[in-house]
């Protein structure tokens, strides 16, 4: 292996001589402490590293020794409800050896070496196996963790066989490799996939505004940007809760330490309602707070598409929130400039569009690789969060996201001060997997659940106008007809849209319950409008009892929303008869 | 430890020293000046033959001929003891109250390190601090860092003692009453401001039960670099290593960026925006992130840092990155100022983020999620309404919108209002609210649980019921206490002389009674500022 010397140290980024022959992006152990770098300039004998740990108290002088491999993560049984930092470093293991602070140049393997799991193979000796294939299962929490042959292997099983091992035990050889159940993969390598499918199915979230209004496909990506204290954070940890996926790597990257408590504390007890089993046995955490070293938030994010494109090989469906890659970008631009390269816009590096498009291009719905598998197909869905400075999109992380995800939801600090939850602006959000999703929702939710969608979003739109009037010359200006519009948005707005996320049944709706109660409120729009015609004062028709009872039945339970909205619907029908 | 004579430049804060082979990177530097005075430095860069050092006070007075710099091979460390209570500190870390020098227990690192988040534990324990607006529309909770966001002139100052000096472990989740230890930051404020501070803290005896360092606007700006480090340092080896209930003031943050931006600016860096080094946030992180508890230690560090937003910007560089590492913030408003509102708390931005934790049946009250919600919706509705009534007078508002409107004027003169010595507890506060919110009519009050209205609201709908408040022990000190405490503005602090010896009596009922080492020393605390 190459090994040099530090010649210059200066925050994150050091530089180091005599290390010709090294690779870029190799991974490399800085001065007597063994910290963790990766090289990323070459020049000549020099080279630049940037340290995922702190690098006070080196010294010119120390030696730089490399490792002749990139920057990789550790694949296999153990990886769930893990929590890590950037470089995927086991964090109750840190703790174990260096206290409740995290020390400098600790050495843990990520993945347990100790455990044993109970191997059991699916394909028989002497048969045939080659890169992606299924080789056996091991059973972590109630999921099946699908060994699949590594990269770069191909020929004839010998020498599987049931049994416990640890991950780095031999279970059997291909081609004459040995194969353990653990592999290795380096980060910023995509992981190869057969072939990329087409979206369908959306991702269910349970949040009304995000299903009905601004669906997100799986295998989708998704920007949630707005201004500190517009929710972002809530929001990630809802979808992380409640999404219908298999599994989800939670990427708390640049953020505050208490909300990695909060998502440590209250997922270990919150149960997922499909397997009923605690939500951290689905969950993968990389946690790597705003106080923890610069580079290492630079890494978080490719450290946790890499895992969740590991168990989207496997075939299941995989959702990633990344928290924030606002702070990601940052960290990228800290690096760069520490390396005095050319700023771009705002002094991020000319190359922070290409980064990010690169990300969210690992999201995707696929067919996994592997011999004759045509019916295994994974999917990596990808929301990240964006934290534009003042809440202003036009800056460049906001702008190179929107060019490639394709919804947007947007936040709205003007929501979120009169405490509408979710603080999601109806007008200025969108999603452009609502052709594709179209066929989907006819479907499975109703026929008419696109038509219905369309007028909630043309009276939110008209209520948009005519509150520009109101502005003007105050509401009792308007004809009853357009009074009768601002009273129904203000219903889609605040028995509809509204959604409390503390709220035990409120929290989550299903797509039969949003699509009642929006059915039920436009069903009283339009009886109304009808009454209105009839010269009916707009004052009596808003006596109506049945506005009190749609108002509750967002705290209605799942079960009994159907008969509710069909006893309203009936109501109605029958008030306005008279 | 090396000494160096080879100066080779002084640029502004740092100098270039030429020779130097192995410094390490953060190392602790003294430079001797030609005249023999010591300061202290730390090197920024280092590289085989030099290294860049900045030095934490003024360079005037250093040569490039004779002036010599020690390479010490520590890095900076702060001496730590429980006799730090009632001691003041320059915002280097030099005992300047006259007391005898600090016998260290321990020298700690003051770059500290991050609380693994594996470690961390749930903040969820509510800090009752007598004001309405933040204990129930913003909890504090323990280990929360929540920031006042300022404007020059506003009464930030007097917010921030009003919350030392209220500021308790009530409610039911924690364990009885239990004080606070006040560690107190000052970078760059004025004389008149800090002795501000300190008066008040001498007058209620917080003195005895806090630490304080203090850099004041005339004091060397790099030196407001280690201030804030220094202080959490303190606070972190109180909270953890004694089991102490630590309150984190420091003030003002926006000088603190300002002395970074100086010091990048002299290193010619990349400069971000408004002149503010890229790096801001990751540096702002370090320094707001040190809050917390940790599982199996009873000590929390709970920060209210103050920035003064330039010109009231909220999305100027320094508010707008402590808003993304804080957890909510506390806004203050000059419009509420100039009615004369105090404390001028603006609800609509305000936003504590950890309130969920730390309120509900076995904390607070079960109806308080509900209460604190719909205030803020109907408040902010009234608000938007104000602004119709401007363009279309309030006749032409119906008579809905019209109770909107009168409850958003008697939230602000009764539920924001409160007296500089009012401590309303959290029940108090609730049904205040409760109080006010029977004006609106009850179709709309939608954010409340049925079950909730029943239970607190509708003995205040039915009649005139009266809650009958607690007398809270400090609104003794309103009758008692001096006036200038009341008058606004403390630019009379400044001209009074001895300000912080003078009435020690006054306030010393409270606290005075728990014994604490060091405060033999409290009574002495005549700044003296003689730096070697």
């Amino acid at each position: 292996m190459v090994q040099g010397v530090l010649s210059r140290i200066s925050g994150p980024v050091v530089q180091a001589t005599g290390m010709r022959g090294s690779q870029i992006n190799e991974l490399v152990k800085v001065g007597e402490m063994q910290l963790l770098g990766e090289i990323i300039a070459l020049k000549g004998e020099r080279a630049s590293i940037q340290v995922y740990e702190d690098t006070s108290g080196l010294r010119p002088g120390e030696k730089v020794e490399g490792t002749g491999a990139p920057l990789s993560v550790e694949l296999g049984p153990g990886l769930l409800s893990g929590v890590f930092d950037g470089i995927q470093r086991p964090l109750a293991a840190i703790r174990e050896e260096s206290g409740d602070f995290i020390a400098r140049g600790v050495q843990v393997p990520s993945l347990d070496r100790k455990a044993k799991w109970q191997f059991n193979p699916s394909v028989k000796n002497g048969s045939h196996a080659e890169t992606g294939d299924v080789l056996g299962t091991v059973q972590e929490f109630n999921i099946e963790h699908r060994i699949m042959a590594p990269a770069g292997v191909k020929g004839k099983v010998e020498g599987i066989q049931s049994g416990k091992f640890t991950i780095t035990h031999a279970i059997c050889k291909i081609g004459g490799k040995e194969v353990t159940l653990m592999q290795k993969w380096p980060v910023r390598l995509p992981r190869p996939v057969r072939e990329k499918k087409h979206f369908e199915p959306p991702l269910v979230t349970g949040k009304r505004i995000m299903d009905t209004f601004f669906p997100l496909a799986k295998g989708g990506a998704a920007a949630i940007p707005g201004p500190f204290g517009s929710g972002k954070t809530v929001n990630q940890t809802d979808l992380a809760k409640y999404s219908d996926t298999e599994m989800v790597v939670y990427v708390g990257c640049g953020e505050r330490g208490n909300e990695m408590t909060e998502v440590l504390e209250t997922f270990p007890r919150l149960v997922d309602p499909k397997t009923g089993k605690p939500l951290m046995q689905r969950t993968v955490l990389i946690a790597n707070t705003s106080n923890m070293p610069v580079a290492a938030r630079e890494a978080s994010i490719y450290t946790g598409i890499t895992i969740a494109e590991y168990f989207r090989d496997m075939g299941y469906d995989v959702a990633v929130m990344a928290d924030s890659t606002s702070r990601w970008a940052e960290a990228m631009r800290e690096i760069s400039g520490r390396m005095e390269e050319m700023p771009g816009e705002e002094g991020y590096p000319a190359y922070l569009g290409k980064k990010l498009a690169e990300f969210y291009e690992r999201a995707g719905r696929v067919w996994c690789l592997g011999s004759g598998s045509h019916n295994r197909s994974g999917s990596v869905t990808v929301v990240g969060a964006v934290s534009p400075p003042g809440g202003d999109l036009s800056e460049p992380v906001s702008q190179s996201t929107l060019r490639v995800t394709k919804v947007f939801w947007a936040l709205d600090s003007a929501l979120s001060r009169r405490r509408h939850y979710p603080a999601i602006n109806w007008l200025k959000s969108y999603s452009l997997y609502l052709g594709e999703l179209r066929e989907w929702y006819e479907k499975n939710v109703s026929p008419e659940f696109y038509e219905l969608r369309g007028q909630a979003m043309a009276l939110l739109q008209k209520e948009a106008e005519l509150q520009n009037i109101v502005q003007l010359i105050g509401p009792d200006a308007l004809p009853d007809k357009e009074r009768l519009v601002l009273e129904a948005t203000k219903m889609i707005r605040e028995d509809f849209l509204q959604q409390n996320s503390y709220d035990e049944v409120d929290a989550y709706s299903t797509l039969r319950k949003q699509y009642w109660m929006l059915k039920t409120v436009l069903h009283f729009h339009s009886k109304a409008n009808s009454a209105l015609a009839l010269e009916v004062p707009l004052a009596k028709i808003l006596e109506s009892p049945s506005r009190q009872k749609i108002a509750v039945l967002k705290r209605t339970v799942d079960k009994d929303v159907e008969g509710k909205c069909r006893a309203i619907i009936h109501e109605l029908d029958g008030e306005f008869a008279k | 430890m090396k000494e160096f004579q080879t100066v080779k430049e002084i640029f502004g804060p740092i100098i270039y020293v030429e020779g130097v082979q192995d410094a390490a990177y953060n190392e602790l530097v003294q430079v001797i000046a030609p005249n023999g005075e010591k300061r202290q430095g730390q090197v920024l860069e280092t590289s085989a033959g030099m290294a860049a050092v900045q030095v934490f006070g003024p360079t005037t007075g250093l040569d490039t001929k004779e002036t010599r710099v020690r390479f010490t091979g520590e890095s900076l460390r702060l001496p730590v003891s429980d006799e730090m209570l009632g001691r003041v500190f320059s915002g280097a870390g030099v005992p300047i109250d006259k007391g005898p020098a600090l016998i260290a227990e321990e020298k700690l690192d003051i770059n500290g390190s991050a609380i693994n988040p594996v470690a961390r534990a749930e903040p969820r324990d509510f800090i009752q601090t007598g004001i309405s607006t933040i204990d129930a529309l913003n909890t504090l909770v323990r280990g929360q860092k929540l920031p006042l966001f300022s404007g020059s002139g506003l009464p930030h100052n007097e917010l921030a003692v009003q919350i030392a000096r209220q500021a308790s472990v009530a409610g039911k989740g924690g364990g009885g009453k239990e004080d606070f230890v006040v560690v107190f930051g000052a970078m760059g404020i004025t004389h008149a401001e800090a002795s501000f501070f300190m008066q008040d803290f001498e007058k209620t005896g917080a003195l005895e039960r806090a630490v304080l360092f203090l850099n004041l606007a005339n004091d060397p700006s790099i030196e407001r670099m280690i201030t804030p480090r220094l202080a959490l340092t303190a606070a972190e080896y109180l909270a953890f290593e004694r089991d102490m209930q630590v309150l984190v003031i420091l003030t003002d943050m926006t000088n603190y960026a300002d002395s970074l931006r100086e010091l990048a600016a002299a290193r010619q860096e990349v400069p971000g925006r408004r002149g503010y080094p890229g790096y801001l946030y990751t540096d702002l992180a370090n320094i707001y992130e040190r809050a917390g508890g940790i599982h199996g230690k009873k000590g929390t560090v709970t920060q209210l840092p103050i920035l003064t937003m330039p010109d009231d910007d909220i999305t100027h560089p320094i508010p707008d990155l402590t808003g993304y590492i804080t957890e909510g913030q506390i806004v203050l408003s000059r419009e509420l100022h100039r009615k004369g509102i105090y404390p001028p708390v603006d609800a609509l931005p305000s936003l504590s983020r950890l309130m969920n934790l730390g309120i509900g049946a076995e904390r607070t009250r079960e109806d308080h999620g509900g209460v604190s919600s719909q205030l803020y919706a109907s408040y902010a509705e009234g608000r938007d309404l104000r602004s119709l009534v401007a363009v279309v007078g309030e006749e032409a508002l119906s008579e809905r919108d019209r109770k909107f409107l009168a409850f958003a004027n008697a939230f602000e003169q009764k539920f924001v209002t409160q007296g500089r010595y009012e401590n309303r507890d959290i029940e108090d506060s609730l049904e205040l609210g409760w109080e006010l919110l029977a004006s609106i009519p009850e179709g709309e009050l939608k954010r409340v649980k049925p079950e909730h209205l029943e239970k607190y609201g509708m003995k205040y709908r039915q009649g005139n019921y009266v809650h009958k408040r607690k007398t809270a022990d400090e609104t003794l000190h309103a009758k008692h206490g001096r006036k200038e405490h009341e008058s606004s503005g403390h630019a009379q602090h400044g001209t009074e002389k001895h300000s912080w010896e003078s009435d020690k009596t006054a306030g010393r009922k409270t606290q005075a009674g728990q014994k604490h080492p060091g405060k033999k020393i409290a009574a002495r605390t005549k700044i003296t500022r003689k730096r070697k």
